[in-house]
């Protein structure tokens, strides 16, 4: 069978079953939302059965469910009830299971950290077909390296969960525009005590942008019917000229604050069922990297700088201000600024990355593998120190050669 | 309170429908074989919000037949056609689990809803069976068959105030098409189940899911015979 991720590329033939308790070498996959090669291989092993809820404590906010539940239907289930996700992603097609292997990120990171905080335990099928409970007391070496660990130590089965009360299904938001980078990493600063904040910002405008802020609102639980738009096939029109003409729109766009559904306000994008169309069936790739704090500001301005020099443009330039770094072996975020670009693959988008590279290496930054599909074994490891932790961990509990992506294979694990 | 049966009830588009019907709080009554996944079902549907859950098999059917307003057949498979060429005793397998088997079942819930005189009787079919092709017409015979039968049964079960749904889906991403190439004309389940949703809402006598494949299959119907012969579809 014919699979590929969010990205569209690569594309590739794979042998397709679902979870059993012996297997061949393979990759767990979920909704296939990742955007590289981090869920591909000659053999994938889909966690569509894995999709019951298995208990929901609704006084506690504890929940425990299936690995392929996704966030969405958690939503479902938990708001009517006042519960939220503590950590979510931009997207709510995601499986719980892929976002502890990615352990996905929000725009709350400063504050509340990546989606495995609210993790307590989850039970991992290994590769000598043994199920163990993990948590951080039992097994904790595992812990740590199943999540962030992109799938790579063993199948997740059931996770269980520590939800958030909430009040209301709404986000008072507040917009601030900003004409310059340096601007707007001051307004991160200054704002550092709100819940939710991320910038969208103009990469071809010295880094103008409009930072959104967050917070629940008090009130009651209101749910609300959410339409949503399809893109049916492959409808290439992301170019140059409209990503330049939407990000003036969008720039200008008047309304600032107001209280918004919180669908609107966290899955703008899951509007748009299969948006990546848009981008062709050549597929993209989205480049999201991290630089610490410290040289924030003069690394961020020599990628934007960069990027002005060869003309390519990103529809969405999503930029954030992370909190401090958790203990996971291979987890993403380090203290510091993440920027994420869209690019539409052309022959010569690679050769550029790979200067991209090379800046967020020198400035000691890294790149987020659930983006990722082109990273090399080299940028991988120097960027990664802990790769040799997670490794010894993977052959401790006799994940090696039982576990592979693509990914994998190519950046050396 | 509504009462829903669903029979077959661990296939992926029933337990999409169910999650849709526990959301609403129904109470439900579930038939499968695979008893491990019946329970997890069984449980998830509660945590959901379903007002209960009871499960059986196809033996305790006709003893649960206690004030049910809707029932769903669900449960079919998907033969090897060329295998079913060769070993006509597999075809006749084929023929028993997607028609016979169903019409067995129908004829005891006919009467009991009959008798009941409100309800609703809901079963999958499939565009397959709307005109017999090469590649497979040992399924299409059978789902064309149950097709028929419930033309039939609408026709009887109407002056009672039954309501005969025939659900006709077109291409659906579940594991009895695990290893088919998937393309534009392909739905999830989950979508499906929306469907079947608002079809039993709608008391609905036949409905193709998503609609337009009833523009595809009309189209198919129309082609005359002398030249579909000659088709490969």
């Amino acid at each position: 069978m014919r699979i590929t991720s969010w990205g569209q590329y690569p594309l590739i033939d794979a042998e397709w079953n679902y979870v059993t308790r012996s297997h061949k070498k393979t990759i767990a996959r979920g909704m296939g939302r990742s955007y590289g090669d981090s869920a591909l291989y000659s053999h994938v092993t889909s966690s569509r059965f894995l999709n019951l809820f298995l208990d929901f404590d609704s006084e506690a906010g504890y929940l425990r469910l299936g690995a392929g539940v996704t966030l969405g239907e958690i939503l479902e289930l938990s708001i009517p009830k006042g519960w939220f996700l503590p950590v979510t992603p931009g997207t709510q097609y995601v499986t719980v299971g892929g976002a502890i292997a990615s352990d996905v990120h929000g725009k709350n990171h400063h504050r509340q950290g990546c989606f495995s905080e609210y993790v307590e335990s989850f039970l991992l099928c290994l590769g000598n077909g043994e199920v163990v409970n993990c948590s951080r007391n039992q097994y904790p070496d595992l812990f740590k390296a199943t999540c962030g660990g992109m799938g790579l130590t063993g199948i997740i089965l059931e996770v269980t969960i520590k939800l958030q009360s909430i009040q209301s299904t709404f986000i008072d938001q507040i917009i601030l525009k900003t004409k310059s980078l340096e601007e707007t990493l001051e307004l991160f600063e200054t704002h550092t005590n709100s819940t939710y904040s991320v910038a969208w910002i103009d990469c071809l405008n010295q880094g103008r942008s409009r930072l959104i802020l967050g917070e629940h609102a008090k009130g009651e639980i209101k749910l609300q019917n959410h339409s949503s738009l399809s893109i049916p096939f492959n409808f290439p029109v992301l170019n140059s000229l409209s990503i330049k003409m939407f990000n003036e729109m969008y720039y200008r766009a008047k309304k600032l604050n107001q209280e918004v559904y919180y669908q609107q306000f966290f899955y703008p994008l899951d509007k748009i069922k299969n948006w990546n169309r848009l981008y062709g069936k050549k597929g993209f790739t989205q480049y999201q990297f991290v630089i610490p704090k410290a040289v924030g500001l003069e690394g961020l301005k020599t990628i934007l700088n960069k990027l002005r020099v060869a003309n390519r443009n990103s529809f969405l330039a999503v930029l954030k201000m992370f909190g401090k770094q958790n203990e996971n072996y291979l987890s993403f975020p380090i203290e510091g600024y993440t920027l994420a670009l869209d690019f539409k693959l052309d022959k010569y988008l690679f050769d550029f990355l790979n200067e991209l590279d090379s800046i967020v290496l020198h400035f000691g930054g890294r790149l987020y593998l659930t983006k990722d599909c082109r990273m090399s074994e080299k940028v991988f490891k120097q960027s990664y120190p802990q790769w040799q932790v997670f490794q010894s961990t993977r052959e401790k509990y006799y994940a090696l050669d039982k576990f592979e992506s693509l990914q994998s294979r190519r950046i050396g694990l | 309170m509504t009462k829903i049966m669903i029979i077959g009830a661990t296939s992926c588009i029933a337990e999409a429908v169910s999650k849709r019907y526990a959301k609403r709080g129904y109470e439900f009554y579930l038939v499968a074989r695979n008893e491990n996944r019946l329970k997890d079902l069984a449980n998830d549907l509660k945590i959901r919000g379903a007002k209960s859950v009871n499960y059986g098999n196809h033996e305790t059917i006709t003893e649960s037949l206690h004030n049910i307003d809707i029932v769903l057949i669900a449960y079919g498979t998907l033969g090897d056609q060329k295998a079913c060429e060769q070993n006509v005793g597999l075809a006749l397998q084929e023929l028993n689990t997607n028609a016979i088997s169903i019409m067995t079942l129908l004829t005891e819930l006919a009467n009991y809803f009959e008798q009941q005189k409100s309800g609703t009787i809901a079963v999958i079919s499939s565009v397959a069976g709307d005109r017999g092709r090469q590649s497979n017409y040992i399924y299409g015979a059978a789902k064309g068959a149950v097709s028929i039968f419930l033309q039939g049964l609408r026709n009887r079960l109407y002056k009672s105030g039954v309501n005969v749904l025939t659900i006709k889906p077109g291409f659906v991403d579940t594991p009895m098409t695990k290893d088919f190439k998937k393309g534009l004309l392909w739905s999830s389940p989950e979508n499906i189940a929306k469907g079947i949703e608002k079809a039993i809402d709608k008391k609905k006598d036949c409905v193709y899911l998503p609609f337009w494949w009833w523009g595809i299959m009309a189209f198919i119907r129309i082609i005359p015979e002398k030249i579909f012969k000659r088709m490969s579809l």
